[in-house]
């Protein structure tokens, strides 16, 4: 993808979070200010690329599964889990090491788990992937003994809310995570690949793509994107709850991923996008925690922005303001550079 | 005074149990819910062995049906008394009826059901907004006078403890015109949601300097606030004080490490009180109010917390 058609890709997603901001900043004039005290950047958009990091790094994921036209809705419960192993291990006195190779091992055992139901068994994504989203918060429960298992670490707390050069580390981590996925897909054939099997399985297959594998490492992929956000949701707070370590986020994931244009039909797909969509969504909670509304209204402002951002990008609606903007275009420029640029 | 009391209970101990023997008691409890749902399961077992109780326990799984054939089975046992957790308030006339039949009293623990109050003896249970009060009446004395802008980390919209124990807050402080609540946000009761409004609240609020105390609805967020204040550069306990509910074991470590400044407790001993008016009522028939408050007590930092930690940390929280 060149310079120039990225940019048009991301044009909308990029308009809105500027809208967003703009918004928030009415109710909020300061809301620009970054400091730099205590060897850390202090600020709310520091706040909003920190808090947005579990939603974030599930979008990653998300992207790639809806890509393939399916849903991944167990990944709130597997970051529970996730966190819970992390925890389990430092509280035995294992480290740090073992902790995250334990919370990694967790996330994609229940990819595969997920993959295989989806790939193997031909049983519907969004079945499939709900059998663990409610057993899943049962085996967290299992492992933290149904307690909020806490653990004093300094180390693993680093990953929660440590900071390098001044940036939060969750920020770095699924800035880096983004990255990773974005060239693993895009500077080789995988992600050609997964959009295909997400335009037509069937055809993919008879064209000679290992649909079953990629289907299986697609989920995997998610699983292990959501052991991240689920050692930095622990990390955090220096503890695992297995009730509440990302309950809902994956419906905000799937929110980013849809903000971010991405057809739940599966095909083309852009992480980047789902990223900026995750920003959007953190920016909105986190300009109604600073505007001081009561907070009743939380859930109906948020539902409200959402409604306005996926009507202004929905396809029946676009042409109508594509056609707006051109004719302002046409005013401005004479015909025939118009079709030279074509 | 004391002295002649305590006689005066024994003695009637020593009547009931010479009357039914070893006493049987049935407790039907709601599931492990939660930390708190688990400490109550084991204190009332602690009870029930100290006083020679002979407790039937039934878990019930969050499900009443689980309940209502609990409490059958325990009448069709012939026990003494019935302790239950209700896991919903409608539905439970027709047990009640039953067990009324079979002349067997029943305690409610900690919720309330919408039956008619003849058909149990009494209810024991705690007052949220008297919760509040206390927190709120602590913070009075505590800031004596002195300008205090108040943040508070609301419990999940629209729950009852979230809405009690605001009014009951706001009740404490009300005569107080130099204490004023700030902002107020939902924090639905967890650590990660109260670490994140507070990062908020202290962005807001000029990097927490104008911030002077803080109160959550429930000690888990009161511990994720503690962990943004100390992020945020501050020292929770002196420059922001802390103030919170229930009284969970992490929050005395917190009271210990001096990060937090006080704490009302919402005691897992429902049972204790329940035992005692049940004692009274097989001695000589005395009937209990119907409902039984059980104490709001307010621990600080001078209230030995860490022992406090110690003696709760085993109770299953």
């Amino acid at each position: 993808m060149t310079g120039a058609t990225l940019l048009r890709r991301i044009a909308p997603q990029l308009l809105t979070l500027a809208a967003v901001i703009v918004l928030v900043s009415i109710y909020y004039p300061a809301f620009y200010q970054i400091v730099y005290v205590n060897d850390r950047l202090v600020g709310i958009p520091i706040d909003v690329i920190k808090r947005g990091a579990p939603v974030a790094l599930l979008a990653i994921g998300m992207t790639l599964v809806i890509a393939t036209r399916g849903i991944d809705l167990s990944v709130g419960a597997v970051m529970a889990i996730c966190g819970a192993s992390a925890a389990w291990s430092i509280d035995q006195g294992y480290g740090i090491g073992a902790a995250l190779g334990l919370a990694g091992a967790a996330g994609l055992v229940c990819g595969l788990w997920n993959g295989v139901l989806v790939a193997f068994f031909g049983i519907q994504p969004i079945v499939a992937t709900l059998i663990l989203m409610v057993a899943g918060r049962g085996i967290a429960q299992l492992i933290t003994g149904g307690t909020i298992l806490t653990f004093d670490s300094d180390t693993f707390s680093f990953l929660g809310s440590g900071t390098l050069l001044g940036v939060p580390v969750p920020t770095v981590i699924w800035i880096l995570t983004g990255i990773g996925f974005g060239l693993l897909v895009r500077r080789t054939a995988l992600g050609l690949l997964v959009e295909s099997i997400g335009v037509n399985l069937r055809a993919s297959t008879l064209a000679g793509i290992n649909s079953r594998v990629l289907l299986v490492a697609v989920y995997m992929g998610s699983g292990f994107c959501a052991a991240l956000a689920g050692v930095i949701a622990t990390a955090d707070i220096r503890g695992a709850d297995a009730n509440n370590a990302g309950l809902w986020l994956e419906l905000d994931a799937i929110l980013a991923v849809v903000i971010g244009g991405n057809s739940l039909l599966g095909g083309r797909f852009s992480i980047l996008a789902s990223l900026l969509g995750a920003m959007i969504i953190q920016t909105i909670n986190t300009g109604i925690l600073l505007a001081g509304f009561p907070s009743e209204f939380n859930l109906v402002i948020k539902a409200v922005l959402v409604i306005v951002i996926l009507v202004l990008q929905s396809p029946r609606i676009v042409p109508y303001l594509e056609l707006l903007t051109t004719r302002r275009q046409r005013v401005k420029a004479p015909a025939t550079k118009m079709e030279a640029g074509k | 005074m004391l002295e002649r009391l305590l006689m005066a209970s024994v003695a009637v101990f020593s009547l009931g149990a010479g009357v039914a023997g070893a006493q049987t008691i049935g407790f039907s409890q709601i599931g492990s819910e939660s930390g708190w749902r688990a400490a109550e399961t084991t204190v009332t077992m602690n009870e029930a062995k100290e006083r020679g109780i002979d407790l039937r326990f039934s878990d019930a799984q969050q499900r009443q049906e689980n309940q209502i054939a609990a409490l059958r089975s325990f009448i069709a046992q012939g026990v003494d008394a019935i302790l239950v957790a209700p896991v919903v308030a409608t539905g439970w006339d027709s047990v009640l009826e039953e067990a009324a039949e079979a002349e067997i009293p029943v305690v409610l623990l900690d919720r309330m059901v919408d039956s008619s109050p003849d058909l149990y003896l009494t209810a024991v249970g705690s007052d949220l907004v008297h919760e509040g009060r206390v927190a709120g009446e602590w913070l009075v004395s505590a800031v004596n006078g002195e300008e205090c802008r108040v943040v508070e980390l609301q419990g999940t919209t629209g729950s009852s403890p979230a809405i009690d124990r605001k009014k009951g807050f706001e009740e404490g402080i009300a005569g107080a015109d130099n204490i004023e609540i700030v902002r107020s946000q939902t924090g639905d009761f967890t650590r990660t949601r109260g670490k994140e409004v507070m990062e908020s609240f202290l962005q807001a609020e000029n990097g927490g300097a104008d911030i002077c105390a803080l109160y959550a609805h429930n000690d888990d967020m009161a511990v994720g606030a503690i962990q943004a204040i100390k992020e945020a550069g501050l020292k929770p306990g002196e420059d922001i004080l802390v103030v919170s509910i229930d009284a969970v074991p992490d929050i005395f470590q917190a009271l210990a490490a001096g990060e937090a400044n006080a704490t009302v407790e919402l005691t897992p001993n429902m049972a204790g009180p329940a035992f005692d008016a049940l004692e009274a009522f097989f001695a000589d028939g005395t009937m209990p109010e119907k409902f039984i408050q059980t104490e709001s007590k307010l621990y600080t930092q001078a209230d030995d917390p860490a022992g406090e930690y110690e003696a709760r940390k085993d109770l299953g929280y």
